[in-house]
């Protein structure tokens, strides 16, 4: 693995599946009495969040903290400095207290990238949403909770997604879990659809690895998971589609369109849901629907990942990029 | 009385010959010139280097007033002298704006005092560049400045009545507007050009569409009008297409391109580092391909730099927070070597027409462009077109360091400027 | 660092010190003893440590359900993130830790392992029980014991010790990953192979 997680296009297949097996293990541990590990004991991981995400942060928090690290939660939102002073002056001070991992949430996209490759600090840098660009850990928990149910909690070690077809709804132009989700589920060998208004889907995507279609009801039944992305209201007013009762009406999800799925099929969403909008109650609140276990994963995935970062004197290595880390033990 | 001899320098990349320069005139081109050194004349030996006319640039930020610590007129005139400049328009985003005689007066006095380049303010086009309101363009021109150029560059004159009453207004003076080409409302919150890339890195997209509809509409007002319009920085092959056609109908159309534009694509936008970010954005390769072409065939009339110098801090940041721009006079020409000249587009009297004679008529500047033969001012550039060399902004003339190419080797190093006779710069270093 | 140095420089040939038979009829000893000495083995739960510990772990079981005809619940622990010389390498991949349905807490736990050397594993074991529970008690059992002891450990009970210098490698196979019953003492490569 690479030292930084910047982009879900960062991760080799072998890279992917690792982290899923790692979270594997960590979930089993929330289900221990003592869900702590003293792994990362004395290692620093710092939440920079430029952005307001209570759910992230405390997904990252939680993740640091079951696995020992020591956790500093910087908010820099509402900084007085100019955006751009304070990246640079905030990495400084960071690097000055230590920070042996920086996980960072920023509305301009690339940031994490320019913190990672500016020379600013020295530890690795997890990209936990930057603008528009990408929220790999978001793609690996949504890869996780896919994993889990339509491959099986064990018997999707070490696998793939090789040939689920995942279905991704909403506004792809402006998300950054479509574009961390596509990249991951290639790898993962899965075969993503896009769907959504022709507005809402972003020139240039036909150099993507994926599908794209306009028509949700023709791909639904053709679908192992439909995930559904939150389409921000205020969309509605720089004409990206006339109403939301007709966005609703075109691309929601409600209880017939769910009733066209395989049986299988599961219902997904980043969170928080606009019920009523992109999907409905009904559908929300059915088993079919993951949004609740996906909170779940998540920790799992970021102690997965914090751990394969930090764990060692560097990244895990998977065979992908050189020799197994399975190596025989002292004793 | 001052005389300079330039040994054995390739007017216009033609057959070696010498040129004779007393105080500020040419006055001599021949073979084996000679000069008594009694009388303390200089000699150069150019030994076979490229001899041009003074270049003129007809976009160049030089920040003052208001901004001075990313350029002030003079630094920015040292970094033209260096770049083998002896004329630049300064555009008008000052602060204050340049929107009235006074702010124009005053650039063009700096100008004046600097000594290394002349200085050609242009004056805005509607007051505080704000596209709402004419600027008093009468007295701009009427002013010591004498500006014929003006523009809102930086914005867009979109509102076509605006821009018709100026096409028209400026005719009175035989002015010209130059057009910062960029629809506002398909250009909010751009950061990038809109494309393959831009779809990947989840920046928003600066269509081609935005600037192309507007030259299209500009074009079309001009003729109507039966005024000229110039076109700034084109950076689409599909602006290039409308400037053709408009051409083909004869109408009075002029335009420009950066260098950047002629060499640097989106693609770079991948690093996320702010030191590409420039307005327009940098395109695709097959828009680079179409913009040399256009250059060379003459569709494009000139090369203008856009040099936008901007403190370090202002780029030192993520890309969103970053400033447009980049700064360009110091390696313009070779850039414009390196992309048309090696690469056989253009042959260096098409380079000196491109980068002196064109953009001087453009501008109706007096004193440049003018061909190298005896009795024209001695604005003179000698560019050693063998020197191959990597960019080090550290050496750089300018206040600002905010070039696309550090550390990039880039051929040609200019060994001298002349401004009137005078030398502003002597082996490379400004005198 | 030479007690963290892996096996994974062996230097072929290895020798095999112990064959298919010898390792049978060691656990089946082995199995007999805990009977005798956990009085019936009815509270004593299997916690092989991953890879091979894992697998004696279920063979032992086997015997101990065979010798007492009860079945005897095993399952598995994953010392990797207790270990403390994590920081020495890259991140390590995880193996799974998988106990028995009925837990740990106030039974006797038997740590089983393959080869006991430094006791930082059986360390680390210890860390990772406390976490899941109390037991009543914990006992180590081992295929070879080949000294070197680098903490105050030892175990209950022992296959074979196997006196070894510290340039010298024991690697176990076992049929379930390595298609074949043998320990195999070998010499390590010139160069130390403690960097990993």
């Amino acid at each position: 693995m690479k030292r930084h997680l910047i982009s879900a296009a960062d991760l080799t297949r072998d890279d992917a599946v690792l982290i899923l097996d790692t979270a594997e293990e960590m979930a089993r541990v929330a289900d221990r009495p003592i869900k702590k590990l003293p792994t990362l004991r004395g290692r620093t991981v710092v939440n920079l969040f430029f952005e307001d995400s209570t759910r992230t942060r405390i997904s990252f928090e939680a993740a640091a903290k079951r696995l020992s690290a020591d956790v500093i939660n910087f908010s820099a939102k509402g900084s007085s400095v100019s955006k751009g002073e304070s990246l640079k002056d905030t990495a400084l001070t960071l690097e000055a207290m230590g920070a042996d991992a920086v996980v960072i949430r920023h509305h301009d996209s690339g940031a994490p990238h320019r913190l990672a490759t500016s020379g600013w600090i020295g530890g690795s840098v997890v990209n936990a949403g930057d603008g528009t660009h990408e929220h790999p850990t978001q793609a690996l928990l949504d890869a996780f909770t896919m994993r889990r149910r339509l491959v099986g909690v064990d018997a999707g070690l070490g696998h793939d997604l090789a040939g689920r077809r995942i279905t991704i709804v909403g506004d792809i132009l402006h998300s950054r879990v479509a574009r961390s989700n596509v990249h991951l589920l290639h790898t993962l060998g899965a075969e993503v659809t896009l769907v959504a208004p022709p507005t809402l889907v972003p020139i240039g995507v036909e150099r993507w690895p994926c599908e794209v279609s306009y028509d949700l009801d023709a791909v639904l039944a053709k679908s192992d998971a439909v995930m559904m992305l939150r389409v921000q209201r205020e969309r509605m007013n720089a004409a990206f589609f006339p109403t939301e009762r007709e966005y609703a009406r075109r691309y929601g999800l409600n209880g017939d369109r769910m009733a066209r799925m395989p049986e299988h099929a599961i219902v997904m969403h980043p969170g928080p849901m606009n019920r009523g909008m992109e999907i409905t109650a009904e559908v929300a609140d059915s088993p079919r629907c993951t949004a609740v276990e996906q909170v779940a994963n998540g920790v799992s995935i970021r102690m997965a990942v914090l751990y394969l970062l930090l764990g060692g004197n560097e990244p895990a290595v998977t065979a992908g990029n050189g020799t197994s880390t399975r190596t025989e033990e002292s004793k | 009385m001052g005389q300079i001899l330039i040994r054995g320098a390739k007017i216009l990349g033609g057959e070696p010959q010498d040129v004779l320069i007393t105080d500020e005139t040419i006055t001599a081109v021949g073979t084996d010139l000679t000069v008594s050194s009694a009388e303390g004349a200089q000699v150069i030996e150019a030994d076979g280097k490229i001899l041009l006319p003074g270049l003129v640039d007809l976009h160049t930020h030089l920040r003052e007033p208001g901004r001075e610590d990313s350029e002030t007129v003079l630094t920015g005139t040292k970094a033209a002298a260096v770049g083998g400049f002896t004329a630049v328009h300064a555009m008008a985003n000052t602060f204050p704006v340049a929107d009235t005689a006074g702010v124009v007066e005053q650039v063009w006095r700096l100008g004046k005092e600097s000594g290394y380049c002349d200085v050609q303010p242009v004056g805005a086009v509607t007051v505080g560049l704000e596209g709402k309101k004419l600027a008093e363009l009468g007295a701009m021109h009427d002013s010591a400045a004498g500006v014929r150029v003006f523009s809102d560059d930086g914005k867009c004159v979109d509102d076509a009545v605006i821009m018709r009453r100026a096409l028209e207004y400026v005719k009175a003076f035989d002015g010209v507007v130059a057009q910062h080409a960029q629809e506002p409302r398909l250009t909010e919150g751009a950061q990038m050009n809109e494309g393959i890339v831009s779809a990947e890195l989840g920046l928003g997209g600066w269509p081609a569409v935005a600037e192309e509809s507007i030259i299209a509409r500009d074009v079309l007002l001009a003729a109507h009008v039966g005024s000229r319009v110039h076109i700034c920085h084109l950076s689409t092959a599909g602006s290039v297409e409308i400037v053709r056609w408009a051409k083909s109908k004869g109408w009075n159309v002029t335009a420009e391109v950066t260098p950047h534009h002629l060499l640097l694509t989106d693609e770079l936008v991948r690093s996320y580092n702010p030191v590409y970010k420039v307005n327009p954005p940098l395109r695709t390769e097959a828009d680079v391909m179409a913009l040399r072409e256009a250059l060379a065939d003459g569709t494009i009339d000139c090369v203008a730099t856009d040099h936008a110098p901007h403190p370090h801090e202002d780029k030192d940041c993520e890309w969103g927070a970053a400033a447009m721009g980049m700064v360009g006079l110091e390696t313009a020409l070779s850039v414009v070597q390196h992309t048309m000249v090696d690469s056989g587009l253009l042959d260096w009297a098409g380079v000196a027409d491109r980068m002196s004679f064109r953009p001087a008529h453009i501008g109706r500047l007096e004193g440049h462009g003018r061909p190298v033969s005896a009795g024209e001012p001695a604005n003179l550039t000698l560019l050693d077109s063998a020197y191959r060399g990597e960019v080090d902004p550290a050496h750089f003339a300018s206040r600002s360091r905010n070039t696309p190419y550090e550390g990039r080797e880039l051929p040609g190093r200019v060994t001298h400027t002349f401004l009137r006779g005078r030398a502003t710069v002597v082996d490379g270093k400004l005198a | 660092m030479d007690a963290n140095s892996s096996e994974a420089g062996v230097q072929l040939p290895a020798r095999p010190v112990l064959e298919g038979p010898d390792i049978a009829r060691m656990l089946t000893r082995i199995a007999h003893e805990i009977v005798e000495r956990a009085k019936g083995a009815d509270d004593v739960v299997l916690l092989g440590i991953p890879t091979r510990g894992v697998f004696l772990a279920r063979r032992l079981a086997a015997k101990l359900a065979e010798i007492t005809g009860r079945t005897v619940p095993v399952g598995s622990l994953d010392i990797t993130m207790y270990r403390d010389d994590l920081r020495l390498g890259p991140a390590r991949t995880l193996a799974r830790t998988d106990i028995p349905g009925d837990g740990i807490e106030g039974r006797l736990v038997l740590l089983v392992d393959d080869v006991l050397f430094s006791g930082r594993t059986i360390r680390a074991a210890l860390d990772a029980l406390g976490d899941i529970g109390r037991p009543r008690a914990v006992q180590l059992a081992v295929l070879v014991d080949r000294g070197h002891r680098e903490l105050p450990i030892r175990a209950d009970y022992v296959g074979k010790n196997l006196p070894t210098s510290l340039r010298e490698t024991v690697k176990v196979q076992l049929t379930e990953e390595d298609g074949r019953d043998a320990v195999l003492l070998g010499v390590k490569e010139t160069a130390p192979a403690g960097e990993r």
